[in-house]
């Protein structure tokens, strides 16, 4: 029985990452597409594509597993990519461009964090609010027009071939892959970590053990907030302008990505991992089907699907573990 | 059983048996109600008195037993079958929606439509006249329900019953959250009821009012029939010596302690959530009992001490060092420690491990850098498996596959990790099996005996008298007062948590 528990909980380990393969098959299989869709340069390209939702992702698996979540990551990706813009272009030299980025990003994820907490408030309602906040602040930083700005080293970040060539992948991809590690041990290994996954299983435990919900809640999004502002950083530098109306509905992509990966909306469940799988997933699906030559709705309407089937064969196979 | 021979039996119930698993929930009893008859049925908790009246409703079925409705058999198979058959519950919890209106609430899942066009005139005027029968006419159709007080929203729930054509009313705990005056419009309303020749089973702790507005009374005790009769007979000594019985003594292990030091000093502590400001001590090797009925006021006293609700005035001392305000993670700092007496709710993270409910109080010793040490952790988990002899998969395994005994002690495993001086415990033995009961007895004996200080409530006095030093008695908010045990006798108990007088 013990052994049969242990071989369900890899297989419930292993889940998304079978998905992930499923999609890799289908695609390797399909004659139109076989020979390119594995190749090295493609898979690269797959990669960068996918950084700015993965980064997003880190931040909103935290708040996920926490019981929360967090509508207003698109906008404030859209704000920072706007704020470096703005910097680059004032003359700032790139380092301290990027800096003020990620913490302009933290500073909103701290406002939703005190917000939630001190008005006690819902984490939809005030992310909401913070959506349309930061849009707006973004549009009016930007007088409703793209900012354009230098080419500096930030630009590289997301370059499709790396420069030094030796990097193999483009920095953002390796920073990407870095912080999930790094996301990954806080999850599982600090106290930081056991007390996010505790507040999201049941929040009157956490208080009742002495966990200080309102402030580990408040550091939650203020962390997601920070990876927004990472994420910023790498629309601006994909794009080369500061966009204020790019990324619109992208923070429902990172929310997916997460929900594929075995996040529970209602809190207590979700790996990091298993996000990042998610959003591989994703990006695979969309490369794959722009490859074929389907249309765009197409792949609204595959992705949707996945996100429909991953969830019911999460539900069943808790149901079967009850 | 029907002594007053003019009024014919509407419901019932012979030999009714209920089980679940190995234990019988209830042994064979019997009960009975006339039209126009208010019948109070009377017992300690666990007595079998909500068994007995979830199968009246359908909401379970009996192991055994026959029952009749006004002469005709009667098995319902799920609570709307009980409903069509003339069987309303009005619970303790009411079961309105509070977004809705009067109207709406009363009407629901019944609005009399044209094609599926509402027709509300008919039913308005139908509430209207109900209402007015009640003797309540200035409640307003539109009002939402939210907006109305406890004793208004009770009516709206009977109203609904009587627009349901219900012949029988179970009224369960129907005072417990009413003001005196509220009570009495209730009264007025029971006893027009019963002149209209409708049945009305009452359930109640407090005698006092069971006098009041009861005609005849039975009394359940451990699941079996232990006396009944008319009320007017019978003195509130009887009934509460039926009540109690003879019970045989449990065996509570006891070692000889003699108290310390002042360890929890609690002095005109009033909390958001209670209704009178309380004071007593705590010293080192003595658990204090706090004996009342549910509502009573112990719960949110714990709970204030703990800093789970805000602390209005008055002051909470631990060993000397002063604290009013404060948020439970200071408490647990200062050697506090709070037992829940929601097990699923709010004491145990059900989805997560044993080792993480067992350390989550104080995960400090296993932090190095930053990092947790989590193969400690599990083997400190292990541990205190071991020792309070948990039924459990492994140290990873998720608490909600555990039994309420094993959980329960999963929860206890927490206070002791953590080490607490003071243990608040909130009902630790309710529903859960003996054999886990009898250890943590045996626990809280051995705490008491190493110098910890035990905060006890419970409902079940027999515990009670057998675990503690001393207990205190609420009764609506107010302590009573604090006694050695030994000056306590189960029926006095009782007296003072249900009258409100100790004598």
């Amino acid at each position: 029985m013990k052994r049969s528990a242990r071989l369900s909980s890899v297989i419930n380990r292993l889940a998304p990452f079978l998905g992930l393969l499923l999609v890799i098959l289908i695609f390797s299989l399909m004659p139109e597409v076989q020979s390119r869709f594995l190749r090295a340069a493609n898979l690269k390209a797959v990669a960068t594509q996918s950084v700015i939702v993965a980064l997003g992702a880190l931040g909103m698996t935290v708040v996920i597993i926490s019981g929360g979540i967090d509508l207003s990551a698109a906008s404030n990706i859209a704000f920072t990519s706007v704020i470096v813009a703005a910097a680059v272009n004032a003359g700032i030299p790139p380092g301290p461009a990027l800096l003020a980025g990620v913490i302009l990003g933290g500073i909103i994820g701290l406002v939703n964090g005190l917000l939630i907490t001190k008005l006690r408030l819902v984490p939809f309602i005030i992310t909401l609010g913070m959506m349309g906040i930061a849009r707006g602040l973004a549009k009016w930083l930007a007088h409703n027009q793209k900012i354009d700005a230098p080419l500096t080293w930030l630009n590289e970040l997301m370059a499709k071939s790396p420069h030094p060539p030796w990097l193999l992948l483009a920095p953002g991809v390796w920073l990407m892959i870095i912080l999930a590690v790094l996301m990954a041990v806080l999850l599982r290994k600090t106290v930081f970590g056991r007390h996010v996954f505790a507040i999201g299983s049941n929040e009157a435990t956490a208080r009742l053990c002495g966990v200080r919900t309102d402030r580990a809640k408040i550091m939650i999004y203020a962390l997601a907030g920070l990876f927004c502002g990472l994420a910023g950083v790498m629309e601006f530098s994909r794009l080369t302008v500061g966009d204020p109306t790019v990324a619109v509905g992208l923070e429902l992509d990172i929310i997916a990505a997460v929900v594929i990966g075995g996040g529970s909306l209602s809190g207590g469940e979700g790996s990091i991992l298993g996000s990042m799988i998610g959003v591989f997933i994703m990006s695979l699906l969309r490369n794959g089907c722009t490859m074929m030559g389907w249309p765009n709705y197409i792949q609204e309407i595959i992705i949707g699907v996945i996100i429909i089937a991953a969830v019911a064969l999460d539900r069943i196979r808790h149901r079967r573990e009850a | 059983m029907t002594s007053s021979g003019s009024l014919s039996p509407a419901l019932e119930m012979r030999g009714i048996v209920k089980r679940f698993g190995a234990t019988e929930a209830l042994a064979g009893v019997d009960f009975s109600l006339a039209e126009g008859e208010v019948h109070a049925l009377l017992g300690e908790n666990g007595a079998g008195k909500s068994t007995l009246m979830k199968i009246l409703s359908g909401a379970l079925r009996a192991d055994g037993g026959e029952m009749r409705l006004a002469g005709k058999p009667y098995h319902p198979s799920d609570p709307r079958v009980g409903r069509r058959g003339g069987v309303a519950m009005i619970y303790q919890e009411l079961t309105l929606a509070s977004h809705l209106t009067v109207e709406e609430n009363i009407s629901l899942g019944r609005e009399p439509h044209r094609r599926g066009f509402l027709r509300r005139t008919d039913v308005r005027r139908k509430i209207r006249e109900t209402l007015d029968f009640l003797h309540h006419p200035e409640i307003d159709l539109d009002a939402k329900v939210a907006s109305l007080g406890m004793g208004a929203r009770q009516i709206v729930e009977i109203a609904r019953a009587i627009m349901d054509r219900s012949r029988i009313l179970v009224m369960d705990e129907p005072t417990s959250s009413l003001t005196r005056e509220d009570m009495d419009r209730l009264f007025q309303v029971i006893r027009k009821l019963r002149e209209d020749g409708v049945g009305i089973v009452y359930i109640s702790h407090f005698l006092e009012e069971v006098k009041e507005v009861a005609d005849r009374f039975t009394v359940l005790r451990d699941g079996r029939n232990s006396g009944g009769g008319r009320i007017a007979e019978t003195s509130f000594a009887d009934i509460i010596q039926l009540m109690v019985g003879g019970k045989m003594e449990a065996l509570f292990p006891r070692t000889i302690r003699t108290p310390g030091d002042v360890l929890l000093s609690v002095e005109e502590l009033k909390g958001g959530e209670m209704s009178r400001p309380v004071s007593f001590d705590l010293r080192r090797g003595e658990i204090l009992g706090l004996a009342g009925l549910v509502g009573s006021g112990r719960t949110e006293t714990l709970r204030t001490i703990f800093g789970l609700d805000p602390a209005e005035k008055g002051s909470v001392r631990f060993a000397g060092t002063s604290a009013l305000s404060g948020k439970p993670w200071t408490r647990i700092e200062a050697g506090v420690g709070l037992l829940s007496e929601d097990r699923q709710g709010e004491g145990l993270a059900l989805t997560c491990s044993l080792t993480d409910n067992m350390t989550l109080s104080r995960l400090r010793p296993y932090r190095r850098f930053g990092f947790l040490d989590d193969s400690r952790r599990r083997a400190a988990a292990a541990g205190w498996i071991d020792r309070l002899n948990i039924k459990a998969g492994g140290t990873e395994q998720a608490v909600e596959g555990l039994s309420g005994g094993n959980q329960q002690k999963v929860a206890l495993a927490r206070l002791l990790h953590q080490e607490a001086e003071v243990l608040l415990l909130d009902e630790p033995t309710r529903g859960i099996d003996v054999g886990s009961k009898t250890q943590i007895y045996g626990w809280m004996n051995r705490l008491a005996a190493e110098g910890k200080g035990l905060l006890f409530v419970s409902s079940y006095f027999p515990e009670l008298l057998g675990v503690c030093d001393r207990i205190a008695v609420f009764h609506r908010g107010m302590l009573l007062a604090v006694r050695p045990a030994a000056d306590w006798t189960e029926e006095h108990l009782l007296a003072a948590a249900t009258t409100g007088k100790a004598s």
